[in-house]
């Protein structure tokens, strides 16, 4: 059985198309086997929640008068880039604000506009001929702007580590707080939901994939930053360690603030939680097996945060279903767990991207490009040179 | 035997007054004070277990209400904002006395006030300050 994403798209058209989340997939195989599942099931929608550092929104706040080229840029006190276009800016999440600190970002920025409220702008300028204003000092709200949408360089980490902690002293980290000789153990991915996890090898999600990112329809712009196809891989050929990874881009203005959550890390920085949803054409039996993949067959790598460098000290894998019970064994002691992707909200993206293709007809799409594969180009290290050496 | 949890609220004139010293020497209760801040001339606020028998129970509650003291069973002053809350499950990594779990199928947070012992760590670590210590 074979089907093409057009036939799956005349479906969806038509309204006729059996969509199902990865985990209600998963368990249709379980009870029906792969075969059976793969001819009855025609898009198998996945779901993550977790946070992602590396986002942040272009925003155009149109022209006052006389007209401004700022050139240094903040949102309640967030400072936005100022180095595009007069009144265009990029406003990334992980900027503390300069009043507030870490308990408040770009994210939260972000977070205040999807909620409806005011946010105040302040722009200064060398001012010249064609933009004599030298400073500004307003209000905005979403509503407002001309243009507002996300690109975010880095989301959707297919798998990702499990920290833990060797030393004496507790650490916070990118993720959480980590309990000083192995008290506990953080990890962060949606398993058998997560989009990437469930189409390993990038065979139906790349350039121009139609997507659900924070609640708004997007894209995947382009591979993510990092991205890196060369992860140690298991039977499955899933990825044991972070590998891949996708930029998207969405209409902030159709975002809603139920998948986008700003998020402050005491001791290490703002970030915010984006919710993203990919859906995945049941195309042949080789991705229908893929997409029955449970928390139970899918692993990750435990590392020791303890150690910062770029290389930390492993101590093997364990599945996403032994970490889902609470607790795992390190070094032969028994380690409380904690997740930090949200899995309930990745289970309501999967189910709202299930509504929007069988209700909405929200269709697919083939990628117009595929995004790196194995054998592309190594993720390289960044490695310190005088000018001399050069 | 017996442990409850007490919520003292000292008035001003009263913060300096040894009264744990007199609930373990004249009524016989081991208190485990959970939390506290007190500054002298200052309203305080105190946090504690305390296990003795039903009588000597009453007896030291009576005699902290003869100080002064304004004495609540059951303090209820760890705020999770479920409106604010993800459900990330970040702050279970770090509980230790287990008040804040997962449910094990629904993944959602369950918090467990019997067993909070206001350490302050899941404060510290959720990301979202979803909660909050009013105290």
């Amino acid at each position: 059985m074979a089907k093409s994403w057009e036939e799956i798209n005349a479906r969806i058209a038509s309204g006729e198309a059996v969509v199902f989340t990865a985990e209600e997939f998963a368990s249709l195989a379980a009870d029906e086997g792969v075969s059976a599942a793969a001819k009855r099931v025609d898009v198998v929608t996945t779901g993550t929640f977790g946070p992602m550092c590396s986002s942040g929104v272009i925003l155009n706040f149109g022209h006052s008068d006389p007209p401004i080229r700022m050139a240094e840029v903040w949102l309640n006190d967030v400072a936005a880039y100022g180095g595009l276009a007069a009144v265009d800016t990029y406003l990334g999440v992980t900027q503390p604000s300069t009043t507030r600190g870490l308990e408040y970002g770009g994210a939260h920025v972000i977070e205040d506009l999807l909620r409806g409220r005011a946010v105040r702008l302040r722009a200064t300028s060398p001012g010249t001929d064609c933009y004599p204003r030298t400073e500004i000092d307003t209000w905005i709200t979403l509503d407002d702007l001309n243009q507002a949408y996300f690109f975010n360089p880095r989301n959707a980490y297919q798998n990702y580590a499990v920290a833990v902690n060797t030393t004496d002293r507790a650490l916070h980290t990118y993720l959480g707080t980590l309990l000083p000789r192995l008290g506990n153990a953080t990890y962060c991915s949606a398993g058998a939901l997560s989009p990437l996890l469930n189409d390993p090898t990038y065979r139906t999600i790349g350039v121009g994939s139609r997507i659900f990112v924070a609640g708004a329809p997007g894209y995947v712009a382009w591979e993510g930053t990092q991205h890196n196809p060369h992860a140690d891989r298991d039977e499955h050929g899933v990825p044991v360690r972070p590998a891949g990874t996708l930029a998207v881009i969405a209409d902030l203005k159709a975002a809603s603030p139920e998948f986008f959550s700003a998020a402050s890390f005491t001791g290490y920085g703002v970030s915010s939680f984006v919710g993203i949803g990919v859906p995945i054409p049941v195309l042949d039996e080789e991705i229908a097996a893929t997409l029955a993949l449970t928390d139970a067959d899918i692993t990750a790598t435990i590392y020791d945060y303890g150690v910062a460098g770029r290389s930390r000290p492993s101590f093997g894998t364990v599945s996403y279903a032994q970490l889902r019970t609470g607790s795992i064994t390190v070094e032969g002691k028994k380690v409380p767990t904690g997740p930090i992707s949200s899995l309930p909200k990745a289970r309501k993206i999967a189910a709202e991207l299930k509504r929007w293709i069988a209700e909405e007809r929200f269709a697919i799409a083939e990628p117009l490009q595929l995004l790196p594969q194995v054998g592309s180009q190594a993720q390289k290290p960044l490695d310190i040179r005088t000018g001399e050496a050069i | 035997m017996a442990r409850k949890r007490l919520d003292l609220t000292f008035p001003p004139r009263q913060s300096l007054k040894p009264v744990i010293y007199h609930l373990v020497k004249d009524y016989d209760l081991v208190p485990n004070i959970l939390r506290a801040q007190i500054h002298p001339a200052q309203e305080g606020r105190m946090v504690l277990e305390v296990t003795g028998t039903k009588e000597d129970f009453a007896a030291g509650v009576a005699f902290l209400e003869g100080q002064g003291l304004i004495v609540n069973e059951a303090a209820s002053d760890i705020v999770l904002d479920e409106e604010r809350c993800v459900n990330c499950g970040l702050c279970t990594a770090v509980c230790k006395p287990d008040a804040l779990t997962l449910d094990p199928e629904a993944q959602t947070l369950c918090f467990d006030k019997d067993k909070c012992v206001y350490c302050e760590a899941c404060v510290i670590a959720c990301p979202r300050r979803a909660i909050t210590l009013t105290f």
